[in-house]
């Protein structure tokens, strides 16, 4: 089946995720769809699978205009989607999990259904045994049973968002052998990935989306550093590199092993001294995040030595890390960063050593007015932090770290803002630089690494290069090692 | 926050949802993705004093929701063949009619003050604290054993009374923290670890009236043997007031007040309910806080049982929390979570239990009317309020406009995901 999206658009409040986007793609064919977090990648498809509406624009299935107001309506049209983590009902039984959402009368037929699916299974090379529990099964098992019970529901266009984290080699070879098996049969499907070297093998052609526009398509021999350049633009004004003169180690780690879920990184080594500011590139969930948490002891170390300022903290908790002057910022301003419902001033009162049991107001809103200025809020101390716009809730984010910081760790720090405050939030973080701070930070934005980094830690599956020397990097040879290349 | 748009689950992740059991405790379960927020509609908190445009709406919001609930209640009635009017105007009567009337409504005040000014503590951390009915029974209990253990000491009347009631917040504080506990380190949502404590509280009671404390001769429904009348707050006069009872409660509130809106910990402790992650990495040690939280809540909980046995029934009775605890969450829902109006919903709600009383005499009616029109009046302004924020975030949808809130936590979600 033929899809073509004509010019999506889709707005969240100030945030542009889907705009204008036109994309057609033929029956038969993989399509590869790829991004950063938060091109608008799984906008678009949640619109096409009928989770979301679309404020303004057209799906077209085989040149006739639908309408999609449910997933079960857009499975109905036969399109189905493989959501990253399974959407099933672990306690059930493979059949029954089957069956859920199936059209059916008041009595599942199990029987026929299960002779129906173990025929289906086998056309497809998969095996199941249908009385077990779908918590027994592997990821990599659950989502086959997922992709039978879309094919079964007569899905016709597969949309797979990210299918390969979390499922064995083996098990990615069959998906893949079984999409293109799908594929040859007419049946369309979308593959949302950040991970190049998979779509490279798979599709049979490539999009590329960035803030919510699709900036180009590809088609095979894809040639990896011209997607990369596609999926990161430059598009920060540049300044100056300012040389600076490394002090003492504020960041040793030594053979450190960090895990969480899927992904792990072992046998980091290195430091970090003084005035130095480290950008982590890398595909997103390369591991950039974990370290960053790693070093604020908000994921335990599984081996080595975490030493702050020379002082071993492995294993200690986050309040010992901040303690010693390490200051975590997150990414999700208003979910983990920020207290929706309390104001700026009740923030810097929140982060403020206390004297006393009652808070002394007019010393918060002095405090508040003061940071505010200093790091140009656009807001009131009064003013929830909520209601500030996204550049002034990372502002604010920022003016939160205690001046006595010795290490600030950065996730993403100027996602989503305008060049006016990128620029001006590093000013603030080259500022504390040349009083001694250490910054690491992680972007998308390879540009923004590159200006602003001393040095480069580049992410890959896991893996983390040597330190690279930002000033005599580029951004071809950035790409290249963010894509896996040598 | 409530699921998000098209009913799609909020995302969950994070260091802070790992299995149970985790070295994390508290942090698992972020209180954005429960499924009962205890702050439903994230509203801000505004001291309800200064009346702004969207105030007066408010206020006739709320308006409409009474005359609802009163609605209800009056269809109930005329279904039941009683007249409405009359049902009112007799509630009003046994609340207000008489010296005696107003004595007993202020009787009644009183631990619903302080367990409202409880739930508060809890609410404000962001913890459905279903228990404050079981920690009343704990503090009764424990207040009971001490008045047991000394009456037939020398020790004067008031240090044993005093040592009762310091007994009794001991109770229910240690009750509440053990609910607190198997959150933390159990992962037993407080509602359920609540609710079975409830449960466990009540066994303990009737096991006590029915075995080591039961009556000479043989355990009664009417609960231990009374307390001589040296160990009883003093009253006023021949009413069951007492000003020491009532003294406590206000006091109570107050401080609960000066706690959440004015002190520091008080503010820590909002920023953990609101977005307990963020305030954890802002350096509030969070799961430290929702048991500070239990264990202020849990105190005066048991502090209001301890008022019970010293002061209204001068002896430990089956029933001796009376349902306070829940009454208590229910207006803290009415009053969502603002201090200033507890003690004018208690009193009135206080005011229809005890103006029901009448009821089955004069008109033949269940006293358990006061409940409907307590509940009813819960739902419509819980429901009013639900509208109201649908139709504000449709708006603001529509209009699009950036500094919304609601479009900002969308947006905030669009990126990170």
């Amino acid at each position: 089946m033929e899809v073509r999206l004509i010019d999506i658009h889709k707005r969240f409040g100030p945030v542009r995720a889907n705009d204008g986007i036109t994309l057609t793609v033929p029956a038969g064919s993989i399509q590869g769809i790829l991004g950063e977090n938060g091109a608008g990648k799984s906008t678009l498809m949640k619109i096409l699978s009928g989770f979301q509406s679309a404020d303004k624009g057209r799906i077209e299935l085989d040149g006739k205009p639908v309408h999609l107001r449910s997933p079960a309506d857009a499975l109905r049209h036969g399109i189905g989607m493989l959501h990253q983590d399974p959407m099933d009902f672990p306690p059930l039984r493979v059949v029954d999990n089957l069956l859920v959402g199936a059209p059916g009368r008041l009595l599942p037929k199990r029987r026929e259904t299960m002779q129906a699916m173990a025929q289906l299974a086998g056309s497809l090379g998969f095996s199941f045994d249908f009385r077990a529990e779908v918590g027994a099964l592997t990821v990599g098992e659950r989502q086959q049973l997922e992709l039978l019970r879309l094919l079964w529901l007569g899905a016709r266009v597969l949309i797979l968002d990210e299918p390969t984290t979390g499922i064995s080699t083996s098990q990615r070879d069959q998906l893949f052998s079984t999409l293109r098996l799908l594929a040859s049969q007419g049946k369309t499907v979308l593959f949302v990935s950040h991970k190049l070297e998979e779509v490279q093998e798979l599709c049979s052609r490539v999009a590329v989306l960035r803030h919510g526009r699709l900036v180009g398509e590809a088609f095979p021999p894809f040639r990896v550093d011209q997607l990369v350049t596609m999926m990161f633009e430059r598009e920060i004004a540049l300044g100056e590199r300012e040389p600076t003169v490394p002090g003492e180690p504020v960041l040793q780690l030594e053979g450190v092993g960090i895990e969480e879920g899927r992904v792990a990184l072992s046998g980091l080594d290195f430091q970090v001294r003084q005035g130095e500011v480290v950008g982590l590139a890398g595909m997103e969930g390369s591991g950039q995040s974990l370290l960053l948490r790693g070093c604020a002891g908000l994921v335990p170390t599984t081996a080595g030595k975490v030493r702050i300022s020379g002082i071993d903290l492995t294993g200690k908790p986050y309040r010992q890390y901040r303690k010693r002057g390490v200051a975590y910022v997150p990414a999700a301003r208003l979910e983990e960063g920020l207290v929706p419902g309390l104001t700026l001033s009740d923030h810097f009162l929140l982060t403020q050593k206390t004297s006393g049991f009652l808070i002394r107001r007019e010393e918060g809103r002095r405090v508040a007015s003061q940071r505010i200025a200093e790091f140009n809020i656009k807001g009131a101390p009064h003013d929830n932090v909520e209601s500030l716009s996204g550049g002034n809730q990372q502002r604010a984010l920022l003016a939160l770290v205690e001046p006595q910081a010795k290490l600030l760790l950065l996730d993403h720090p100027t996602r989503g803002l305008d060049v006016e405050s990128v620029i001006y939030i590093w000013s603030k973080l080259k500022e504390r630089c040349r009083q001694g701070a250490v910054v690491i930070f992680t972007s998308s934005d390879l540009d923004e690494i590159l200006r602003y980094s001393d040095r480069i830690l580049v992410f890959f599956a896991g893996r983390v290069s040597e330190p690279l020397d930002a000033a005599t990097t580029t951004v071809e040879e950035l790409g290249r090692l963010i894509g896996g290349g040598e | 926050m409530s699921p998000g748009k098209n009913g799609q689950p909020v995302r969950a992740g994070g260091p802070f949802s790992r299995g149970p059991f985790s070295r994390r405790p508290f942090s698992r379960r972020p209180f954005s993705r429960r499924p009962f927020s205890p702050r439903p509609f994230g509203a801000p908190r505004q001291l309800g004093l200064r009346v702004s445009k969207a105030g007066w709406t408010n206020l006739a919001l709320q308006a409409a929701a009474f005359l609802l609930a009163l609605g209800v209640t009056s269809a109930i009635l005329l279904l039941a063949g009683a007249p409405p009017l009359k049902a009112f105007a007799e509630i009003a009567r046994g609340a207000a009619g008489s010296v005696s009337g107003v004595a007993n409504v202020l009787v009644a005040w009183v631990p619903l003050l302080l367990a409202s000014a409880a739930v508060l503590v809890t609410f404000t951390a962001g913890l459905w604290n279903i228990g404050v009915e079981g920690q009343i029974v704990l503090g009764a209990v424990l207040t009971t054993w001490v008045l047991r253990l000394l009456q037939g000491t020398a020790l004067p009347s008031g240090l044993i009374i005093v040592l009762a009631i310091c007994a009794g917040v001991v109770g229910g504080a240690l009750w509440a923290v053990l609910a607190g506990l198997l959150k933390t380190f159990g992962g037993v949502n407080e509602i359920f670890g609540g609710l079975g404590l409830n449960y466990v509280a009540t066994a303990l009671t009737l096991w006590l009236i029915f075995g080591p404390w039961k009556r000479p001769g043989v355990g009664s429904m009417s609960g231990t043997e009374p307390f001589p009348d040296r160990l009883a707050l003093p009253v006023i006069g021949n009413l069951r007031l007492s000003l020491w009872s009532l003294g406590l409660g206000i006091a109570a509130v107050i401080a609960v007040y000066v706690f959440i809106e004015r002190s520091y910990v008080g503010l820590r402790l909002k920023a953990v309910g609101l977005n307990r992650r963020a305030a954890f990495l802002l350096g509030v040690p969070a799961w430290q806080y929702g048991l500070l939280a239990f264990l202020i809540c849990g105190g005066l909980a048991g502090l209001a049982g301890a008022v019970q046995v010293t002061g209204v029934y001068h002896r430990l009775i089956p029933s001796i929390s009376s349902g306070y605890g829940f009454l208590a969450l229910m207006i803290g829902m009415l009053i969502r979570y603002r201090a200033v109006w507890v003690a004018p919903i208690a009193l009135f709600f206080a005011a229809l239990n005890i103006g029901s009383i009448q009821l089955p005499i004069v008109l033949k009616l269940d006293s358990t009317l006061s409940g409907v029109l307590q509940g009813s009046l819960v739902l419509f302004v819980l429901l009013v309020e639900g509208a109201r924020q649908r139709y504000l975030r449709r708006t603001r949808l529509a209009g699009g406009r950036s500094t919304e809130p609601a479009a900002a936590e969308l947006s905030g979600r669009v990126a990170d995901g």
